[in-house]
């Protein structure tokens, strides 16, 4: 049997689930696929209150954003979706294929479909960092906030971006022991407010300073950290051994754009998005008409913007199925609007440079 | 380890289950992926890698990686970080890339 859904997103993370508050609402039929056990992505896992403006939730944990959306949505007849499924393919007929809790193929044929599908986590080279007790942040963030499993007694994480930053302070909240942040820029990467209540709590954040080595046989149960030039290249004689049972690797993302190809979207590589990225109009639509993309799988950025991000496709989107929308054009400029607020100033920077090498004006 | 208080976050844990990992008596939650008992009981090595037999364990959590495949009811390669557990389940490490059965 094939689906006919008008709206198929593939992931219910903070763009997907935005962008089904918008197309359920216009009474499009959506489908969302998700591989996880359950929808909301990584906000399932942020146990800090966000910040922004009232269309992004701010002040709300981001554990409780995702119920938030879910809640406006979750009992319309209209909307449906399927957890722990793979969406696998992408067809030149339109038919989307997913496979369901690891073993039946599902098919779908939507009218439109919105690519929501997140990034993955990058690593670093040094020897060991295979070992049993290297772990992407993320996925401490998983273990220890959604399965309630301790990653280890006392962690090094590397990485004093955001991610970083606010995993230790998970970390802290859980009653783990953070050795030390190390960063290789010369600078604290991510927002002040995590990284002081990192420093309030007596974790030192060490700059121009990396991991050379992951000590262990079976598993992980030290590593040496060295400081680093202005080349980037370790200097001889600053190694020391950090006494850890685990180290978490917070060295960014990039997007998951796996099903983008597959679909034949336009690509680009974009360093300031943190990969291969699809053209994209401002509606968030693809050169692959129909195929739209929102949040992290079209440029690294973070929840706010991403949920802003899935809120635009899943409007147009609609509009485009010829749903009555009164106030489309005032709904659209207010969350252009939105995301040029969330990007404005020396932070967003980067995001503006990277967006402009692969927003296309007109389509 | 579990997390047994937290600040802000309670867990929701279903019902407890049975299982054996390389023939031992383990429990888990029902519904919680395989990893997670297995983390909590300091099981770290999950599989050797193919090519130089090093040791793999848990790394993305979210199925994307390999690190994790295991052997699950004689199924080979199965994620165990996002295979929800169920009672009476067998785990066993494979053997390289593992065998269908």
């Amino acid at each position: 049997m094939i689906e006919t859904p008008e709206v198929l997103i593939i992931g219910g993370g903070p763009a997907g689930l935005a962008a089904a508050r918008e197309t359920v609402k216009a009474g499009c039929e959506t489908v969302i696929l998700d591989d996880a056990l359950e929808l909301g992505g990584q906000l399932v896992k942020q146990t800090h209150k966000f910040f922004g403006s009232e269309m992004e939730y701010a002040g709300v944990r981001g554990i409780w954003i995702s119920e938030k959306l879910l809640a406006e949505i979750s009992d319309s007849p209209n909307f449906k979706y399927y957890l722990h499924t793979d969406a696998s393919g992408h067809y030149e007929d339109g038919v989307v294929t997913a496979i369901y809790r690891g073993e039946k193929v599902l098919k779908f044929k939507p009218a439109k479909i919105i690519i929501a599908t997140g990034a993955t986590e990058k690593t670093i080279p040094f020897p060991n960092n295979d070992l049993p007790g290297v772990y992407g942040a993320g996925a401490v963030q998983t273990l220890m906030n959604v399965y309630g499993v301790l990653p280890g007694k006392r962690g090094l994480m590397v990485g004093a971006g955001n991610i970083g930053l606010i995993v230790s302070y998970q970390l802290r909240q859980a009653g783990v022991e953070v050795a030390c942040i190390v960063e290789a820029l010369d600078k604290i990467g991510g927002y002040w407010v995590h990284a002081s209540k990192i420093a309030r709590l007596g974790v030192p954040i060490l700059t121009r300073t990396t991991i050379t080595e992951a000590l262990g046989k079976e598993q992980v149960t030290g590593a040496i950290i060295t400081d680093i030039d202005e080349n980037w290249q370790p200097i001889p004689g600053t190694e020391r051994d950090v006494e850890c049972d685990f180290i978490c690797l917070a060295v960014g993302l990039s997007p998951l754009s796996d099903l983008l190809r597959l679909a034949e979207c336009e690509m680009v590589y974009v360093p300031e998005l943190g990969g291969e990225v699809p053209y994209r109009n401002d509606e968030m639509e693809t050169t692959t008409a129909g195929v739209y993309v929102a949040g992290d799988a079209g440029g690294i950025e973070e929840a706010s913007s991403a949920m802003i991000e899935g809120a635009l496709a899943g409007l147009s989107a609609a509009n485009s199925l010829g749903k009555s929308i009164p106030d489309f054009g005032e709904r659209k400029n207010g969350f252009l609007a939105e995301l040029e607020n969330l990007r404005s100033g020396p932070i967003g920077s980067h995001i503006r440079e990277g967006l402009s090498k692969c927003v296309l004006k007109e389509k | 380890m579990r997390i047994k208080n937290h600040p802000i976050l309670e867990f929701k844990r279903g019902r407890k289950v049975n299982f054996t990992f390389e023939g031992r008596q383990m429990t888990g939650y029902e519904g919680e992926p395989i990893a997670a008992p297995l983390h909590d009981a300091g099981i770290m090595v999950l599989r050797h890698s193919i090519r130089y037999n090093r040791p793999r364990g848990f790394f993305c959590a979210i199925g994307h990686c390999s690190s994790c495949l295991m052997e699950v009811d004689g199924r080979p390669n199965v994620r165990v970080c996002v295979e929800p557990l169920k009672e009476g389940m067998v785990v066993r490490r494979q053997k390289g890339k593992g065998e269908l059965k």
